[in-house]
């Protein structure tokens, strides 16, 4: 018994020490938006086979939690599916940090409802009256007579934030309106995504890169008279798909070493070529 | 020699023991500084009495009343639930049931003790929120009533371990005495044995609200996270600690939102001391029988 906790401490020393020794491998800390968490995982994936002294870790929580993040310097890269806001970057000057975005990709949020639900399309008019809970049944807006349950995320994520903006305040910074305190506030988008998939009531939102055909999805216009546009990978690059917004990585001041190696990886034709393989759309095509 | 190694170890084991108590001292006053000063520029009757709960709009709405509501309406759910269930099962390991089983039962009670809250969070959201969903033919299964489901399988275990105990304890003669006097059994459990038991089973049920009133993971999954008053059990709900839980990573340290956040603890954390102390008292009682 003796020899083998001795052998055990014999080598996690060593281990230890190996470590230690290898002093070229560099980490890259990301954390950031759940939007795009599953984007930036398959880059780093192919970036550490073609780098591998390199070593990162993805991590998700919001794009408030990786703003939060930078701002404390526990990570390199913020990921962030808006812009830094005001507050944010205040509060970064006075932690001498100094936030340099990067736009890597773009997103359209999908609004979706259960396979079951005969509803197609609503007008962003609708759209912000069904999340303010000014219409609570579906047969207001075409369907069957049923309540419908929102479902939103939490606020601490951009997608939360995107929606807010553009849909219920419509663009508009001095509007005040908020999501119904009846709304669900799911803690990430597969959460929406799962209930989505098993209640024919229910309707949320969420990135591109959770579409397929086993939920449907609805198409937007922005009021009666215009078109109603589907939301495709092409619609959103020509920007008539009205739910649409920018993907952003942060990195404090001018990124070099390693950092601003990945990040000229994610602008490359390759980088570029897997933000449309996980659904998302590239900044140029 | 010895002398000085006995006391050098006396002195560890004081130090271990009072640390225990520094620590619980040590957070009380980080969560009163912090939650404190969010009194300072917010008043705290508002702060209870309002119901709209929205940190980041510009004007901020600091209303707990709706999470206050939520968190007690899932906790009063479980106890309906978990109390019958906990006090039954209790009585029957430690009065009815043949020692084989007994010893089984007991450990498999204990291990349901030890499932990971986050586990009960997943399987209640695939398993019990679309049956709850079906059977009452509601919009969604997401309903403080699944928490209630979910949050009673966690405050079983702590029931039936503690009012066992009560139970048992409960001295031999009485049973005898009442058996005696010509009582059936099931007299004797209700009117001898349960009564005598009594402050050691309402001590049970006072830690088992309190285990429930502060679970996170599980209400944060299966509740659906609406922070409006409800009308029914069958309304999705909003609970204190999920919001703490769920908005703490976003907050500016310093900054109102993360004083408000400090601020629910706070209350959180009278609520529970509360439940406690209640607890106490009774488990008090219970030993001077």
């Amino acid at each position: 018994m003796k020899k083998i906790i001795y052998c055990l401490i014999v080598s996690v020393l060593l281990f230890a020490c190996t470590r230690n020794n290898s002093k070229n491998i560099e980490s890259i800390q990301i954390k950031g938006s759940d939007t795009i968490v599953n984007l930036i995982q398959v880059w780093a994936e192919n970036f550490v086979q073609s780098h591998p002294n390199s070593n990162i870790s993805v991590t998700g929580g919001g794009s408030g939690t990786g703003f939060a993040s930078l701002i404390n310097k526990t990570c390199d890269i913020a990921m962030s599916s808006r812009e830094i806001e005001k507050k944010e970057s205040v509060l970064a000057k006075q932690n001498n940090v100094n936030p340099m975005g990067f736009k890597v990709g773009l997103d359209g949020l999908v609004v979706i409802v259960n396979k079951n639900n005969p509803v197609n399309k609503l007008t962003l008019a609708e759209l912000k009256d069904i999340f303010m809970a000014k219409i609570t049944n579906w047969k207001e807006v075409g369907g069957h007579d049923k309540k419908i349950v929102i479902l939103s995320r939490e606020s601490n994520s951009g997608t939360h934030m995107f929606f807010k903006e553009r849909v219920i305040r419509n663009n508009d910074i001095n509007s005040d309106d908020e999501f119904s305190i009846h709304s669900l506030m799911m803690s990430s988008s597969q959460a929406i995504y799962d209930e989505v998939l098993q209640n024919p009531n229910a309707l949320g939102y969420v990135g591109m890169g959770f579409v397929n055909n086993k939920i449907k999805t609805l198409s937007i216009s922005t009021n009666e008279k215009n078109k109603f546009i589907a939301p495709t990978i092409e619609r959103v690059i020509d920007g008539s798909y009205p739910i649409s917004r920018p993907l952003y990585l942060y990195t404090d001041g001018n990124p070099s070493g390693i950092v601003e190696v990945f990040i000229d990886y994610t602008l490359s034709d390759e980088g570029q070529k897997i933000v449309v393989d996980t659904d998302f759309v590239p900044i140029k095509k | 020699m010895r002398k000085s190694l006995d006391y050098i170890i006396e002195a560890v084991i004081f130090i271990c023991g009072i640390l225990s108590i520094v620590f619980v001292v040590l957070i009380f006053s980080f969560l009163l500084k912090e939650g404190l000063s969010f009194f300072k520029d917010f008043s705290f009757i508002k702060f209870i009495t309002n119901q709209f709960w929205y940190p980041n709009s510009k004007i901020p709405s600091f209303g707990i009343l709706s999470l206050i509501s939520g968190s007690a309406l899932v906790t009063l759910g479980a106890c309906l639930i978990a109390v019958p269930i906990g006090v039954m099962t209790a009585l029957f390991i430690s009065e009815i049931a043949p020692k084989s089983i007994r010893d089984i039962l007991k450990s498999l009670v204990e291990l349901m003790a030890a499932i990971p809250s986050v586990v009960i969070g997943f399987v209640g959201m695939v398993t019990v929120v679309p049956l709850v969903k079906n059977v009452f033919n509601l919009p969604t299964g997401l309903t403080a009533f699944s928490g209630s489901i979910m949050l009673a399988l966690m405050a079983i275990p702590t029931i039936v371990t503690i009012s066992e105990d009560a139970i048992r304890s409960v001295p031999w003669q009485y049973k005898e005495g009442a058996l005696a006097l010509g009582a059936t059994k099931w007299q004797t459990l209700r009117r001898v044995v349960l009564k005598a038991a009594m402050p050691g089973i309402i001590a049970a049920i006072m830690l088992g609200i309190g285990r429930v009133i502060g679970e996170t993971m599980a209400v944060m999954m299966i509740t659906g996270n609406a922070a409006h008053v409800p009308h029914s059990i069958f309304d999705p709900i909003r609970t204190m600690t999920s919001t703490i839980a769920s908005e703490m990573g976003e907050t500016v340290r310093g900054g109102m939102h993360y004083k408000s956040l400090f601020a629910i603890g706070l209350v959180l954390f009278l609520i529970t001391f509360l439940v406690n102390f209640i607890a106490d008292l009774f488990l008090g009682k219970n030993k001077n029988l």
